[in-house]
């Protein structure tokens, strides 16, 4: 424009060659992966500190405050045996109540990780429109919270395991990896679909449809033997490769003794266990990363 | 339009120029729309989502706002930039695109190093206690732990919301609105800026405050290249800008010294 044209050395440049001629950089642009890589590590005490500040707030006006963490999965494993291992009896599998929490409970921080990701984009608009830091904060937040409430979990379900007198041994260290490797598959899967999310606000509608089915194609309210009985083999071959059912028969396999498995060699879970995590961990950080620039419009 | 900027111009240029002039903001035909949900308005059910999605049509609800319409001009080193116009005319929109939080449609915007945007609208958790938020909205801005731990009482301080007992450690939800507010602008001012836009900060509070917050934001502008100010306070931007931008519906109405700039608008506004 006109307001150019008297800046005597620069006359005649348009504004994007003034631009280009000192150096200026397109604002908000979308940094180079490392770069962002670089800015997100930056960030880790903000993420760490957001994740925690959310998991404060969430029971902050209950009056049970942080019991709640302990006391939601009980809940919910205490319904789900009402349910499956009391009325509809299900006998087949010895510790049915130890086989049923350990599937619901590490089920359980895939669901609400992915479920809150799909909102931590458009549910999150004040923070983005003010300040400037690496979007993907929010979703890896969201992940972070939930690991934390598994902890919470597992404590829960390790004392279950043992009351219902599983022995305690040097298996269990197995449940280490197996975690860590589903947080990997979970961080990548939050930000996939926080960016969708970000994109689709009626996502939030369908994911709980979604997530239900694969609930029921990962095995975890009944006996995984069912799958090898009812469909016919190349369809068992794909429920076997089903990330959570896979990270979900690796905890059975590290705490319970005698539990029914579907993947029949471990080689095979901890190969599809560690494939997906990598896929999942790298796919949706770039994936979530290509589409930085368009987070805040709404 | 275009004999306004050329007196602006006229009256850079009879400035003593010691230093070359240097953009540090360059606005090139920005146009930025906003989408807005509507809210429930029939067919959120999740089967109507569902089809929506397949289909890839947009949600009857959502409505385009084409907030700013196509504005152009450059900052340079050294300048205080006033924004003014009525209310919804693109003020607050065209500073986020400016600060990069906001991605504009059609045309850019370049700018030198990071802007900084100083608002009181950084969102914040209401469960948790005042402290806390500070913490959070120091790393936040990118500030290492070792320097939120040594700022994080100067900036309780600053805001002065212990001044009636200890609310620092009590929930934000408990903050009247004038509290709230205070601390959110101490937080934000609390970091050190290149390009600085501040977007009618210094209008909450009460008096005390208003002063120390004006104090803060000079300190602000010695450091900062080039300062943004968008207000409704015209005496604010007559006090700390040399020029003015203004916008009326998203499209730059005028652009160039304060007094004329303000003049102009004044009548604009009286004859409405």
């Amino acid at each position: 424009m006109a307001n150019t044209a008297l800046a005597d050395p620069d006359a005649g440049l348009t504004q994007a060659q003034l631009a280009a001629r000192y150096g200026l950089r397109v604002a908000g642009e979308r940094p180079s992966l490392a770069e962002y890589t670089r800015r997100l590590w930056a960030y880790r005490h903000f993420i760490a500190a957001y994740s925690n500040a959310k998991l404060v707030a969430s029971f902050s006006n209950a009056r049970l405050g942080q019991l709640w963490q302990v006391l939601t999965p009980l809940t919910n494993a205490a319904v789900y045996y009402l349910i499956f291992g009391l009325v509809l009896k299900q006998n087949s599998i010895p510790n049915f109540i130890a086989y049923l929490t350990a599937g619901l409970f590490i089920f359980n921080f895939t669901q609400t990780a992915v479920q809150n990701g799909t909102q931590s984009i458009t549910g999150n608009l004040g923070l983005i429109r003010a300040l400037h830091f690496p979007r993907a904060c929010l979703p890896l937040a969201v992940m972070l919270t939930q690991f934390q409430q598994l902890m919470a979990s597992l404590v829960v379900l390790m004392g279950i395991v043992l009351v219902t007198g599983e022995p305690l041994t040097v298996e269990w260290l197995l449940l280490v990896p197996v975690v860590l490797l589903q947080a990997l598959f979970n961080a990548g899967l939050t930000m996939a679909v926080a960016r969708m999310g970000s994109k689709v606000a009626d996502l939030k509608q369908v994911m709980p449809f979604l997530v239900r089915t694969w609930m029921y194609g990962s095995g975890v309210l009944y006996n995984v033997a069912l799958f090898e009985e009812n469909l016919p083999s190349w369809a068992t071959r794909i429920v076997e490769a089903n990330p959570m059912l896979v990270y979900i028969e690796l905890a059975r396999h590290a705490l319970l003794e005698g539990a029914p498995l579907l993947n029949s060699s471990m080689v095979q879970a901890w190969t599809y266990a560690v494939a997906w995590a990598v896929v999942m961990g790298v796919g949706g950080f770039i994936y979530f990363w290509r589409g930085e620039q368009e987070y805040g419009r709404g | 339009m275009a004999e306004h900027i050329e007196t602006s111009n006229d009256v850079t240029v009879t400035l003593p120029r010691i230093v070359e002039r240097i953009p540090t903001v360059v606005v090139d035909d920005a146009h930025v729309i906003y989408r807005v949900h509507k809210g429930a308005a029939g067919g959120t059910s999740p089967v109507a989502a569902l089809k929506r999605i397949m289909s890839r049509t947009s949600a009857p609800n959502i409505r385009e706002v084409h907030a700013v319409k196509g504005v152009s001009f450059t900052a340079y080193r050294g300048e205080a930039i006033g924004l003014i116009g009525s209310n919804g005319s693109g003020k607050s929109t065209l500073l986020r695109a400016i600060a990069g939080l906001l991605p504009v449609n059609r045309g850019a915007v370049y700018t030198q190093g990071q802007p900084s945007l100083l608002g009181v609208n950084a969102a914040l958790l209401n469960d948790l206690p005042g402290e806390r938020n500070v913490t959070l909205g120091c790393l936040a801005m990118g500030m290492q732990p070792a320097d939120v731990a040594r700022l994080a009482p100067e900036i309780i301080e600053f805001s002065g919301i212990n001044e009636r007992g200890d609310f620092a450690s009590l929930p934000m939800r408990t903050y009247s609105s004038g509290m709230a507010a205070r601390l959110r602008f101490s937080i934000a001012a609390a970091k050190k800026h290149d390009v600085l836009l501040i977007d009618e900060a210094l209008a909450t509070g009460d008096k005390g405050f208003r002063k120390r917050s004006e104090q803060r934001v000079r300190e602000l502008r010695e450091g900062a290249g080039t300062v943004f100010l968008v207000s409704h306070q015209l005496s604010s931007v007559r006090d700390t800008c040399e020029r003015t931008i203004w916008l009326e519906s998203g499209v730059l109405r005028m652009d160039g010294p304060t007094d004329e700039v303000l003049r102009a608008y004044e009548d604009f506004s009286n004859k409405k």
